[in-house]
C-alpha cells in the first residue's frame, strides 16, 4: 500500500540580541546560571516588560525575507500555564494577531538532483524563551534563567513537506536564510535554532485514503536527528496502523520525543485534551503598529538571498547549479568571498575550485571563516592569475597558498624566497625524462608487457616531477615523456 | 506647634523658615506611630532609618545643598510598592519573605526629591478588598470610628494620612483602593489617569486598571505629590510620554466657567441617604460658585461592576500565577498527597498547590478562581470578551459626557465607614462599595475624592470628582474650588 509522508514544521529561533525581549539584561550563552538575569527577567513581583525593539526589528527583516505580510497592527498576549522554568507562570507571546501571517521559503534541489520547491508559511511571532530545567541529584531539579526571555522567533510551516529528507532540506535552507539576514546564530547544539515537526501519513486504502493521527516529534536535536527521526517515524506509523488502524479521527495528537542513541521515538504527555492556555491581551504591553516606512525601512535593510545569490553565480559566473549551492551553503562569508575574488578574475571557475578545494580545507583546519581570512581575495585571485599564465604548477599553487596562510606573505615575496618558478625549459626536462626512464627500467617492462600505459604514464610523470623537484611545467613533462615513450615503442 | 498637623506644604515652609529640624519632624512622627500603633496602620516600620534619613536631609541642608520638592517630608508607602531591601509583603502570607532587590520608580522620585519614607501600610491582600480586613496582618482601624474599617484596600495608607501618622501616603487604585478609603477616612486622594504615573515596582493585580496615587489632608498637597511621581518611565510601557504641569502652581486659578456633570446613575438605590444629602450640598456650593451643573447619564455604568470583577480577577489570576512557592511566594513545608489521587500528581505539582493553598487568604483564592474561569477556553467569549465590549461602552459614555461638562460629581463610596467584619462573609455587598469609582478605572479617567461632610455619627463623607484622561491639572483646580469654600479638609478625627 501507498502512502504520503506530511511534514510540517515548527521551528524555534532565538534571535542575536544584546538584551532580552522584554528585559535589559545580557543574552550570552554558556555563562553560569542564573548570571543573565535581572528583576524583569526574573518575573520579580512589580517588574514590567518593555519590548526590545531591536528584537522586533529582526523578526520583521526574517518575515519579509520569507515573503511573509506584515501586519500593521499587531499585539502581545499572555499564555498562562504552570511550568517551573517559567518564572511568572506566563508566557508573554503572540496569539490571534501575530506580526506576520504567510510567507513561503524557496528550499534548493539536491546534490542528487532529488528534491527542491516551496515550502509555505502559516505564521512567524515573536515569544519570550523560557529558562532550563537540569533534573540534578537528589531528586532536585535546578533552573537556570539565563534563557529565560531572550527573543524567540516561532516559525510555522505548512504541512507541505513531503520526506524526511526534504524536512532536512527545509530546515538547512532556513538556517542559511537566518545567517544571511543575520538575525540568529542557529545552533542547534546551543538551541537557538530548535525544531519540532508534526508529522502523520496519508494512506491510500483500498476503501479511499486514510490519514494516520497526527504526532508531534520533539528532541531533535540536529539535523541528521531530524532526518532520522522522521523517517524512523513514517515506518511506525505505518506498522501502527496496520496494527491499529487508527485514524487521525479516532485519536489525540500524541507528543512523541526522538532518541538519538536508541534511534526511535517514545511516547511523552498524552494530549488528552487540548491545553487551555487562557490566551488574553498582554496588558503591561503596548500594541506595535508597523506603518509604511518602517516596513520599506526591513526591506530595504535585507541584502541579496541564497537563492537570489545562487541564481546569479550561476547566470553571471556560468556555474553549475551544484557549484553555485556549495559556494552558497557554506555561508555568507564563502559567497562574499568569491564575489570579492571575481572582482579580480574572470577565471570564475577556477576561482570557484580554488575557494571550494584549498580555501574552505584551510579554513575548516585552521577554524576560521572567510571574514578575515589570512589570505584576502585580492590576493587569491593574483594567485590563480599565476597559475593561469604558467608561471605556477597547480601544485605549487597550492605550496605556496599554504605557505602565504603560514606566513602572512604575500604570493611574490614566497615565490622569491623559496625559489617557486615553473621549469619550463625543455632541455632541463628532457634530461629528467631521460633519468626518470634510466632509474625506472621496470616501468618499461611493464609498458611493453601491455599494462596500462595511462597508469605507467601517470608514474613517470611523478618520477620526472620528483626530479625537477616539482618546479616543472606539466605540460611540458607530458609533451617530453610522451615523444620519449613513442620513441621507446618504435624502437620496440 | 504640633509638627504632625501641618500639611506638607506647611511643612515644608517651616523647614525653609528653619523652624523645624527633620529629625524633630521624624521623631514626632514616629512617636504619634507608637502611640497609635493599635490602628494597625504600619505592618513594617524601621525607626532607625527613619531618623538616620532625617539626620541625612539635615545635613544636606546645613550644606546649602539645593533641597527636593518633598525635603524632609514624611511619606507612607503602602506595603504593594517595593522599596529595596524593605519588606514588602502586599499584606500577603504569600510574601511574608520578600524584600525586592530593586524600587519601584515612584520610591526613586520620592527618594529623589528627599522625601522621609515612613513605613509601609497595611492593606487587602494583593489589594483585593475595599475595607483592608483582607490582610494577613490584621485589619487596620477607622481614626474616626475604630470599630470601623478604613476602606480599601489603600486602607493603612488612607488612615495613616486621616491620623496625622504622616503627611501623606502613597495608595493604588484599582477600582476605588484609593478614592474609597479617601472618603471613609476624610481626606484626599487622587487615581491619576491610567500612564499618568510609573507601575514600575507596583506588585501588580489587575495590570490595565491599577494605578498609584496620593493621600493627602488637602488638594494642595496631593497637588505637590502627584507632580514628584508623576511622568513618563522607560521601564513602563502604558506609562504616556505626556509633560507633567506643575499641578500646586495653578492650583489656586478659579477655572472659567465650570461646568460640573451629575451623573444620574451615581443617585441610585443604595445610596446612604446622609451620604446624599452632603453631595448634593456640595454640588450646591459648585452653583454658588458660579459653575453651571447639568445632570447626564452613563447609561452603560450598571455593567461597571460586572465588567470589572472578570477583567480584574482575570488579569490577577495571571499575574498572581508567579506565587507558588517555586521561586516566589512561601513554600509549603509539607505537601504530601492529602486527597485521594493526589499521591498520583508529581511532588512540584503538589508543592505548588499547597504552597498557594496555605499562602493565599480566601478573597484572593476566589478572585483567581473568578480569573481563570473567565478565560478559559468555551467561556472567554461569554465573559472576557464581553467584559472588554463593557468596558469599551463605558469608555464611550464618559467621552460623550466630557463633550458637555469638565466635571463630573457625585458620591465616592455610596456609605460610611461599615463595622469591622459587617460585610466580611458578604462579598457582592462588599464589592458595592466600589460601584462608584470602578468605571473610572475601565475608562482609564483620573478621579479624586476629598471630604464634603460628617454624618450625625461624625463619619466622614467623600466628594468624588472625575475628569477626562490627563485633566488632572483641572481636576484639581475643580476640587480645590470646593475645598476652598469650606473647612471640611480641616477635620481631624476625635483620636484620644
Amino acid at each position: 500500500m501507498n502512502y504520503t509522508l506530511i511534514i510540517g514544521l515548527e521551528v524555534h529561533v532565538q534571535l542575536t540580541t544584546q538584551s532580552k525581549m522584554f528585559a535589559r539584561c545580557g543574552t550570552e550563552f554558556g555563562l553560569p546560571p542564573n548570571t543573565q538575569t535581572d528583576p524583569v527577567s526574573l518575573g520579580l513581583p512589580g517588574t514590567l516588560p518593555v519590548m526590545n525593539r531591536r528584537a522586533f526589528e529582526l523578526a520583521l527583516k526574517t518575515a519579509t525575507a520569507l515573503h511573509a505580510e506584515i501586519a500593521p497592527f499587531t499585539k502581545w498576549d499572555r499564555k498562562n500555564y504552570y511550568y517551573p522554568d517559567l518564572p511568572k507562570n506566563y508566557q508573554i507571546s503572540q496569539y490571534d494577531l501575530p506580526f506576520s501571517r504567510g510567507g513561503h521559503l524557496d528550499i534548493p534541489v539536491r546534490k542528487d538532483g532529488t528534491g527542491g520547491g516551496i515550502c509555505r508559511l502559516t505564521r512567524v511571532h515573536l515569544e519570550e524563551d523560557t529558562g532550563k530545567l537540569t533534573h540534578g541529584a537528589g531528586g532536585y531539579s535546578e533552573i537556570d534563567l539565563n534563557r529565560a526571555g531572550i527573543p524567540l522567533m516561532e516559525i510555522v510551516t505548512e504541512p507541505d513537506i513531503r520526506s524526511a529528507a526534504d524536512a532536512r532540506g527545509c530546515l538547512e535552507e532556513l538556517r542559511l536564510v537566518l545567517r544571511y539576514l543575520e538575525v540568529s546564530d542557529c545552533e542547534m547544539q546551543e538551541g537557538s535554532l530548535r525544531c519540532d515537526a508534526n508529522v502523520n501519513l496519508h494512506i491510500e486504502t483500498p476503501h479511499g485514503a486514510i490519514a494516520t493521527p497526527i504526532v508531534e516529534v520533539k528532541n531533535l536535536n540536529s539535523f541528521r536527528s531530524v532526518e532520522r527521526a522522521l523517517e524512523y517515524e513514517a515506518e511506525r506509523q505505518f506498522r501502527q496502523w496496520q496494527e491499529d488502524g487508527l485514524t487521525i479521527k479516532d485519536a489525540h495528537k500524541e507528543t512523541r520525543g526522538w532518541s538519538d542513541p536508541e534511534g526511535v521515538t517514545k511516547p511523552q504527555r498524552r494530549k488528552e485534551t487540548a491545553a487551555d492556555y487562557r490566551y488574553f491581551p498582554e496588558p503591561d504591553l503596548v500594541p506595535v503598529v508597523v506603518d509604511d516606512a518602517w516596513r520599506a525601512r526591513v526591506k530595504a535593510s535585507i541584502g541579496e538571498l541564497p537563492a537570489a545569490r545562487r541564481a546569479r553565480f550561476e547566470a553571471d559566473f556560468g556555474l553549475t547549479p551544484y557549484d553555485a549551492n556549495v559556494l552558497v551553503e557554506q555561508g555568507r562569508d564563502v559567497a562574499d568571498y568569491f564575489d570579492a575574488v571575481v572582482t579580480k578574475t574572470s577565471e570564475y571557475k577556477l576561482a570557484s575550485n580554488w575557494i571550494q578545494q584549498d580555501i574552505l580545507r584551510i579554513a575548516k583546519e585552521l577554524k576560521l571563516t572567510l571574514t578575515g581570512f589570512p589570505v584576502g581575495p585580492d590576493e587569491l585571485a593574483e594567485l590563480i592569475g599565476r597559475v593561469q599564465r604558467g608561471e605556477l604548477n597547480t601544485n605549487q599553487g597550492r605550496e605556496v597558498l599554504a605557505k602565504m596562510v603560514e606566513r602572512g606573505q604575500s604570493a611574490e615575496a614566497i615565490i622569491e624566497a623559496d625559489g617557486y618558478k615553473m621549469v619550463s625549459d625543455r632541455g632541463a626536462i628532457a634530461a629528467a625524462v631521460d633519468a626518470a626512464l634510466a632509474a625506472n627500467p621496470k616501468a618499461i617492462e611493464d609498458l611493453k608487457k601491455g599494462k596500462k600505459p595511462d597508469a605507467v604514464k601517470g608514474f613517470l610523470r611523478g618520477q620526472v616531477m620528483k626530479q625537477t623537484g616539482g618546479k616543472a611545467d606539466p605540460k611540458v613533462v607530458l609533451d617530453l615523456l610522451d615523444a620519449k615513450l613513442a620513441e621507446l615503442a618504435s624502437d620496440g | 506647634m504640633d509638627m504632625t498637623r501641618l500639611t506638607a506644604v506647611g511643612l515644608i515652609q517651616e523647614y525653609e523658615r528653619k523652624t523645624l529640624s527633620c529629625l524633630d519632624v521624624a521623631r514626632g512622627y514616629l512617636d504619634r506611630a507608637e502611640k497609635y500603633g493599635r490602628l494597625n496602620v504600619f505592618v513594617h516600620l524601621d525607626g532607625e532609618a527613619i531618623l538616620s534619613r532625617a539626620r541625612a536631609l539635615d545635613a544636606k541642608r546645613a550644606s546649602g545643598a539645593a533641597m527636593g520638592r518633598l525635603a524632609g517630608v514624611p511619606v507612607a508607602i503602602k506595603d504593594v510598592l517595593c522599596v529595596e531591601g524593605e519588606p514588602t509583603t502586599c499584606g500577603s502570607k504569600m510574601l511574608s519573605n520578600f524584600r525586592p532587590p530593586y524600587s519601584a520608580t515612584v520610591i526613586e522620585r520620592l527618594l529623589a526629591e528627599d522625601a522621609i519614607l515612613v513605613g509601609k501600610t497595611n492593606m487587602d491582600e494583593f489589594a483585593m478588598g475595599s475595607s483592608t480586613e483582607n490582610s494577613a496582618y490584621g485589619p487596620t482601624r477607622n481614626p474616626w470610628d475604630e470599630e470601623r474599617i478604613p476602606g480599601g484596600s489603600s486602607g493603612g495608607s488612607a488612615a495613616a494620612v486621616a491620623a496625622d501618622l504622616a503627611p501623606l501616603s502613597l495608595g493604588s487604585d484599582t477600582g476605588g483602593s484609593i478614592r474609597q478609603p479617601a472618603a471613609v477616612c476624610g481626606i484626599v486622594g487622587l487615581k491619576p489617569t491610567y500612564g499618568r504615573v510609573s507601575r514600575y515596582g507596583l506588585i501588580a493585580f489587575a495590570s490595565s486598571l491599577d494605578q498609584i496615587g496620593p493621600f493627602a489632608h488637602d488638594v494642595a498637597d496631593a497637588a505637590l505629590l502627584l507632580g514628584v511621581i508623576s511622568g513618563p518611565d522607560p521601564r513602563d510601557a502604558t506609562c504616556v510620554d505626556a509633560p507633567v504641569p506643575d499641578y500646586l502652581a495653578t492650583l489656586d486659578e478659579a477655572p472659567r466657567a465650570l461646568r460640573i456633570g451629575i451623573v444620574r446613575e451615581f443617585f441610585g438605590a443604595g445610596l446612604d441617604p446622609e451620604v446624599e444629602a452632603a453631595v448634593r450640598a456640595a454640588i450646591q456650593v459648585y452653583e454658588d460658585a458660579g459653575a453651571t451643573v447639568r445632570e447626564v447619564s452613563l447609561p452603560h455604568s450598571k455593567y461597571g461592576v460586572p465588567a470589572y470583577y472578570i477583567v480584574a480577577p482575570a488579569e490577577c489570576s495571571s499575574n498572581l500565577a508567579r506565587y507558588d512557592g517555586t521561586i516566589f511566594g512561601r513554600r509549603s513545608a509539607d505537601f504530601s498527597p492529602r486527597y485521594p489521587g493526589e499521591d498520583k500528581l508529581p511532588p512540584i505539582v503538589r508543592m505548588m498547590m499547597a504552597s498557594r493553598a496555605e499562602g493565599f487568604g480566601a478573597e484572593v483564592k476566589r478572585r483567581i478562581m473568578l480569573g481563570t474561569f473567565a478565560l478559559s477556553a468555551g467561556y472567554a467569549d461569554q465573559y472576557y470578551n464581553q467584559a472588554l465590549k463593557a468596558r469599551r461602552l463605558i469608555r464611550n459614555d464618559f467621552d460623550a459626557a466630557f463633550h458637555e461638562v469638565d466635571v463630573l460629581v457625585g458620591p465616592t463610596s455610596p456609605t460610611p465607614a461599615f463595622k469591622l467584619g459587617e460585610r466580611a462573609a458578604d462579598p457582592l455587598a462588599m464589592y458595592l462599595s466600589d460601584v462608584y469609582t470602578i468605571t473610572a478605572n475601565l475608562a482609564g479617567i483620573p478621579g479624586i475624592s476629598i471630604p464634603c461632610g460628617l454624618t450625625k455619627a461624625g463619619l466622614p463623607i467623600g466628594l468624588q470628582l472625575l475628569a477626562p484622561a490627563f485633566a488632572e491639572e483641572s481636576l484639581l483646580r475643580a476640587a480645590r474650588v470646593f475645598e476652598r469654600a469650606g473647612d471640611w479638609h480641616l477635620k481631624r478625627p476625635p483620636l484620644a
